[in-house]
């Protein structure tokens, strides 16, 4: 569009600043009434006038519908910014990208006043401008905001990674890892590693693999588990399958899925006590007999 | 370094990798492990490939072989103190090096070789007993 109209905007914005910036803030406060717990009202303010203060020159000087142009870059930046915090801080995508839809109430009104001596096309060309320009900073919140949540919920998976793969050490030469929830490949290479460096730094020769915490058994988790058994073996480990539940048992017959010579308990105590058997520890009773 | 030593512990062999193989010393080696073995009447070779940290699948053969080598001649051997990441390509190879034995560390391999031993000297006593 031309720059006179994108003068005409800015020059409203410029001129009524701080009623525009009161306007906005109760919008935005009369949206957000339910998230006062998550953000408070002279953060709001301070992040409002902030953004108003970039919006102003950005808006003085840019190309008006474009935003990709480097006179919006500092607008950008400070959304990006407001998005990034807003989505760790549990708000709701609608709820971020309300901070910018918000502005247009109050900036149609001072425009409708502005306008109001001559009604014409004037009017009507500069709430479309504004119109195309607020929306599209808004979806751009939205988008910063999936962003931000996709990076969170990565950060996440890999932590839980972490965490899901323990390794205990159960008694001198005797580790255990209980196994919770699905193993994949990636899984099955952490703890993998995670086994085989432990054995080395115990120097255990016997490990226990728990898989009660795991929901089913098929033949590629199988593999996985039996690739684990081989390479702890190369190492001069013993590797014991334990917590296979009787319907596991049962799918895994049904399924034809073998663990060959890999000794396999029911319980982890059942492997426990197999384990001490083959390190030579006798386990003694102190109580009582009757 | 040119030639990879072989040891004499007792009545054992020992075989230290501290180096990263190539094929060609590999080859030496084997031969040299053989003429040893024969020579020396060794009962058991214990492998030491702790600072090995590569390995392919002509060094997993080679491993294999050496098991292999070892048995024909009537001694026992064990492969001790591979690193896990060793351990995890062979696997991934699919390298089925169901003939060697392992052991932690030399100190379990040790006893491990002994526990052979005399299980066969056993076997072969009880034998002689028999008839």
């Amino acid at each position: 569009m031309t720059t006179n109209t994108s003068n005409r905007v800015a020059e409203i914005f410029t001129r009524y600043e701080q009623p525009i910036l009161e306007d906005w803030l109760r919008e935005q406060l009369a949206a957000l009434t339910a998230r006062q717990d998550l953000i408070s009202e002279a953060d709001l303010r301070r992040q409002s006038a902030e953004l108003l203060a970039l919006f102003i020159p950005a808006c003085r000087a840019g190309n008006f519908t474009d935003i990709t142009t480097p006179d919006w870059k500092a607008v950008l930046a400070f959304l990006s910014n407001i998005s990034r915090s807003r989505a760790l801080q549990g708000f709701s995508p609608s709820e971020t990208a309300t901070v910018v839809f918000s502005l247009k109430q109050p900036l149609f009104s001072r425009l409708r006043q502005e306008f109001s001596a001559n009604v014409d096309t004037a009017l009507a060309d500069e709430l479309w401008n504004a119109t195309v320009l607020l929306d599209k900073l808004g979806l751009y919140t939205t988008e910063v905001f999936q962003k931000s949540r996709e990076e969170i919920i990565k950060r996440q998976q890999e932590e839980m990674l972490e965490l899901s793969t323990p390794v205990i050490k159960l008694w001198e030469g005797v580790l255990a890892v209980p196994l919770v929830g699905m193993l994949d490949s990636v899984r099955t290479r952490v703890v993998m590693e995670n086994i085989l460096q432990s054995i080395i730094s115990t120097g255990s020769s016997m490990a226990i693999i728990d898989i009660t915490g795991v929901p089913n058994v098929d033949t590629q988790v199988s593999q996985h588990l039996l690739n684990t058994v081989l390479a702890a073996k190369l190492m001069g480990a013993q590797c014991i399958i334990s917590g296979i539940r009787p319907e596991i048992a049962l799918a895994m017959v049904h399924l034809g899925v073998e663990f060959g010579d890999v000794v396999t308990k029911a319980t982890l105590a059942d492997a426990l006590a197999y384990a001490f058997l083959k390190i030579g520890i006798v386990v003694t009773s102190t109580a009582l007999h009757a | 370094m040119d030639h990879i030593p072989i040891n004499k512990v007792g009545e054992f062999l020992l075989v230290s990798l501290q180096v990263d193989m190539d094929d060609h010393q590999a080859l030496i080696l084997q031969n040299n492990l053989t003429t040893q073995v024969v020579k020396t009447r060794a009962k058991g070779v214990l492998i030491d490939i702790s600072s090995v940290d590569i390995v392919d699948s002509f060094m997993g053969r080679m491993l294999g072989n050496m098991a292999s080598i070892t048995r024909v001649l009537g001694a026992n051997s064990v492969v001790v103190g591979m690193q896990p990441a060793v351990a995890i390509t062979i696997v991934e190879l699919g390298l089925s090096l169901t003939t060697i034995k392992t052991a932690l560390n030399v100190d379990k391999g040790m006893a491990l070789l002994q526990t052979l031993v005399n299980k066969a000297t056993n076997e072969s006593s009880h034998e002689s007993f028999e008839r």
